[in-house]
């Protein structure tokens, strides 16, 4: 293998605060580094100076095939062969395949337009070097997420890149979807492009690495081939803590009071038609920490908002015997439910607004009277949260879109537990956390459940589940195919269950 | 977060000096510079600007628009829009004067005159939430209804029934030197800058508007939040109609007829932003005064008032562009 990038003494200082501290990181071609870290070790920053989105502090020097060379901005980059796929997607999900992978490079013809045949082609032949089977002239909001992100990658192809940054690609993938993705960076890798590759997912890292390298507070920690390295090790460097004293042990909070029970739960779609969620039944008791697994599709988000009274459905829910009738957000806040919702900046935070306000936009009125907020009592209840879950924020007055990902996370389950719910669902807490922030989050989980809050944690990560869960309910396909005790839910049942 | 958060202003608490830094760092602030940099240039030209009874004419003329604008800021704040606003004041003028022109009293007169913008919030908020319809063309439907009625009512003829004197208070009154529509401007500015900074359905607004999705699923209910606001906004503006006509006694056929856009004029100069979230009433409500002491200057420095629009909208793109400014500086590394 040769030697491609090669970055030394990388230092970036932002205004008060020091982002990277002469980092150092060696990249051959076609191998497949994993750049490992929590949130703030400075990995984004590395990236978009990788990228030419960003310019390192004077000092350091960034060099390809041994010249020293400096990055201009993002398009010098590309023509250097260095492309980037985001954890968001970027791309336009109302234009086609094609002209998405040609986007502001469209080939012409003669009169100046389009020329849609050659453009369709030539897409169509990125998408087969990725052996991928993708209409170029489908539209990209039609695709799935998966398939998006393959678009993705086949314009980075495209471009000719000899280097391609992957940030955290496989998050909002199925398993199914994420195994196709790991093949395609081991097959480009073959092919001799470099990949940098960043992914919480420790399974993954192991299933697709030929090196590691941990970045922590803006430091080079160590770079190990991945044979040398083991998840422990790895997350011990991560963090500077072992993996155990991290996560502690399960202990059970579960009671034998029956306080919410679904029953025949059906979606109910406009038009009569066919319900892809359909006949969930299940208890859930006081105290008791209930897991919901199941592949992306599978129909986990859409069996909460039903009972959460976001989506329309047929059935009935019983909570503490009674029938109650929940047909929106609001009905099921008043019988005692919360909802941290899946993704917390589009539907769990108004990011515009400062942490106190987003705090107690679920639970306004127990500072109010007359309809009249009282600021101070406010402040002093939101203070006590910030406290009590060590939210990492200047004050209540810091608008939460400037806070990191895993205090987001906190603010919205501050806020839902603020009003003391007798039932909460948790929908993917710990996506695009650290692992510092997640064990975090995962205590904090199990001390509500010991207060005697029943929980319901959704989660496409199975050893999260199994890790917090006193039972596992695994859906398939819209309906339940499986129910688990914790004993009895090992990792290869709950697959089965969700796959088989 | 930097050096800002450890300031006093960031605490929001403690001290004149404290609460001076805050008003430093309001959007509102950026408007009532201008306001105060127009006043100085314009009387450096006329010292009559200065004068308590310029003053006091320049806030009469304004403050219909500014009273709109009130309602107006609070509809773009939760993310929408009302376009209806001058229909609902014609209508709501028109209406009064019929009746006083059927014979009735003054306070059914102004009851039914009230009740025209009960009518167009109604028709505008169930448009938008229990259709679905984009607030823009929901009432933009509402504002082309309004004006044909008018036309259909007065045939294109100004209407001016008999009215008793105790109800031109309300358009040509004075209490002490201020105009009685001043002193309903600044009560229902008061009253709805509480509203919005101190209630809980002030709150609600500014959630519905900044993540919609996120304030339905915390509980709050966004729909009535949107149905109160058109509600408040058309009533908002049916008062303006009756004061209207109470100062002119004459129903014009074309009367608000292109408002809409001075009003929304006045909330965006305010800091109000159209994708909803952000805006606050007192910023509308100068936004309203910087657009009528522009006319005002004009007047008085014998410009060609044809220029007065043009440099209306000069002085909306110069705020607007101001407030991007400063905003990318604070947010951008």
């Amino acid at each position: 293998m040769t030697q491609f990038l090669e970055m030394t003494g990388i230092s970036k200082t932002f205004p008060g605060v020091k982002a990277l501290d002469a980092v150092t990181l060696e990249l051959q071609a076609g191998e497949v580094h994993v750049l490992a870290g929590e949130n703030g070790a400075g990995k984004s920053t590395l990236m978009k100076i990788m990228t030419g989105v960003l310019k390192a502090d004077a000092g350091g020097s960034i060099r390809i095939e041994g010249q020293e060379i400096d990055i201009r901005g993002p398009l010098h980059a590309r023509a250097l062969g260095i492309s980037i796929i985001y954890q968001e997607l970027s791309v336009v999900n109302n234009l086609t395949v094609a002209e998405n992978i040609f986007l502001a490079r469209e080939p012409r013809n003669t009169w100046g337009l389009i020329d849609r045949p050659r453009m369709i082609a030539e897409a169509r032949r990125a998408l087969a070097e990725l052996t991928v089977e993708i209409d170029p002239a489908a539209v990209v909001g039609t695709l799935s997420i998966g398939q998006r992100q393959l678009v993705e990658i086949a314009r980075a192809i495209s471009y000719r890149s000899r280097l391609i940054i992957m940030d955290e690609p496989t998050a909002s993938l199925s398993n199914h979807e994420a195994q196709v993705l790991t093949k395609l960076v081991r097959k480009l890798a073959s092919q001799g492009i470099g990949i940098v590759y960043i992914s919480h997912k420790l399974d993954e890292i192991f299933e697709v690495a030929d090196r590691i390298s941990v970045l922590r507070d803006g430091r080079s920690v160590c770079t190990y081939p991945a044979a040398a390295m083991t998840p422990d090790l790895l997350v011990r460097e991560m963090v500077n803590r072992d993996f155990g004293a991290l996560f502690g042990t399960h202990v059970s909070h579960a009671t034998d009071e029956v306080l919410l029970s679904v029953r025949n739960l059906t979606e109910k779609r406009p038009g009569g038609r066919g319900s892809r969620v359909r006949d969930i039944s299940f208890d859930l008791c006081r105290g008791e920490i209930l897991g919901f697994f199941g592949l992306v599709g599978a129909g986990r988000t859409e069996v909460m908002e039903m009972i959460f009274g976001n989506r329309p459905a047929t059935g009935e829910i019983l909570i503490g015997g009674g029938k109650v009738r929940i047909v929106s957000p609001s009905d099921a806040i008043a019988q005692g439910m919360g909802f941290v919702t899946e993704n917390r900046q589009e539907l769990g935070l108004v990011l515009g607004m400062t942490v106190r306000e987003n705090f107690s936009l679920t639970h306004l009125a127990e500072y109010c009277s007359f309809n009249v907020v009282n600021r101070p009592r406010e402040t002093a209840a939101c203070l006590g949260y910030i406290r009590t879950l060590d939210i990492k924020t200047p004050s209540p007055e810091q608008k939460v879109m400037n806070l990191s990902g895993g205090n987001q996370q906190k603010v919205v389950i501050a806020k839902w537990v603020a009003r003391k719910p007798r039932i909460l669902i948790v929908d993917e807490p710990t996506r695009g956390i650290d692992i510092a922030a997640k064990a975090e989050v995962h205590a904090l989980l199990n001390r509500l459940a010991s207060e005697g809050i029943s929980i319901i944690v959704v989660s496409s990560d199975l050893p999260e589940v199994l890790a917090i869960s006193d039972r596992v309910i695994v859906l398939k396909e819209g309906r339940i195919s499986d129910e688990l005790q914790r004993e009895a839910a090992t990792k290869e049942r709950v697959m089965l269950a969700a796959t088989g | 977060m930097s050096v800002a958060d450890n300031s006093p202003a960031s605490r929001g608490r403690g001290g004149i000096h404290g609460k001076l830094s805050k008003l430093r760092h309001a959007r509102e602030f950026n408007v009532l510079i201008a306001l105060v940099m127009m006043g100085g240039a314009i009387s450096v030209f006329t010292p009559y600007f200065l004068t308590v009874d310029n003053l006091m004419g320049v806030s009469r003329a304004f403050s219909l628009t500014a009273i709109m604008a009130i309602g107006m800021v609070m509809v773009i704040i939760t993310g929408g829009i009302d376009l209806s606003v001058g229909s609902a004041m014609g209508l709501a003028g028109l209406v009064t004067a019929l009746c006083f022109d059927s014979g009735y009293g003054q306070v059914s007169a102004v009851a039914a005159g009230l009740s025209v913008g009960a009518v167009f919030g109604l028709a505008n908020g169930l448009l938008v939430t229990g259709i679905g319809l984009p607030p823009f063309i929901a009432t933009l439907g509402t504002l082309s209804i309004g004006r044909g009625l008018m036309y259909m009512i007065t045939h294109g003829v100004p209407l001016t029934p008999k009215t008793p004197d105790s109800f031109t208070i309300l358009g040509q009154g004075y209490i002490g030197p201020v105009p009685v529509p001043v002193v309903i401007l600044i009560v229902l500015t008061l009253i709805f800058s509480l509203v919005m900074i101190h209630t809980r359905f002030g709150r609600h607004i500014y959630a519905t508007g900044g993540n919609e999705g996120a304030a339905r699923l915390s509980g709050v209910k966004t729909q009535r939040v949107k149905l109160t606001v058109y509600m408040l906004s058309s009533l908002i503006s049916s008062l303006a109609g009756v004061i209207a006509f109470s100062r002119y006694l004459s129903a014009e056929p074309a009367s608000g007829f292109g408002s809409e856009l001075d009003v929304i004029a006045a909330a965006a100069i305010g800091g109000a932003s159209l994708s909803g979230g952000i805006g606050s009433v007192t910023g509308a409500v100068m936004g309203a005064a910087l657009i009528g002491e522009i006319a005002n200057g004009v007047v008085l420095l014998n410009i060609n008032t044809y220029a007065q629009q043009a440099i209306t909208g000069g002085v909306i793109l110069v705020a607007v562009s101001l407030d991007v400014f400063r905003n990318r500086l604070k947010g951008g590394r």
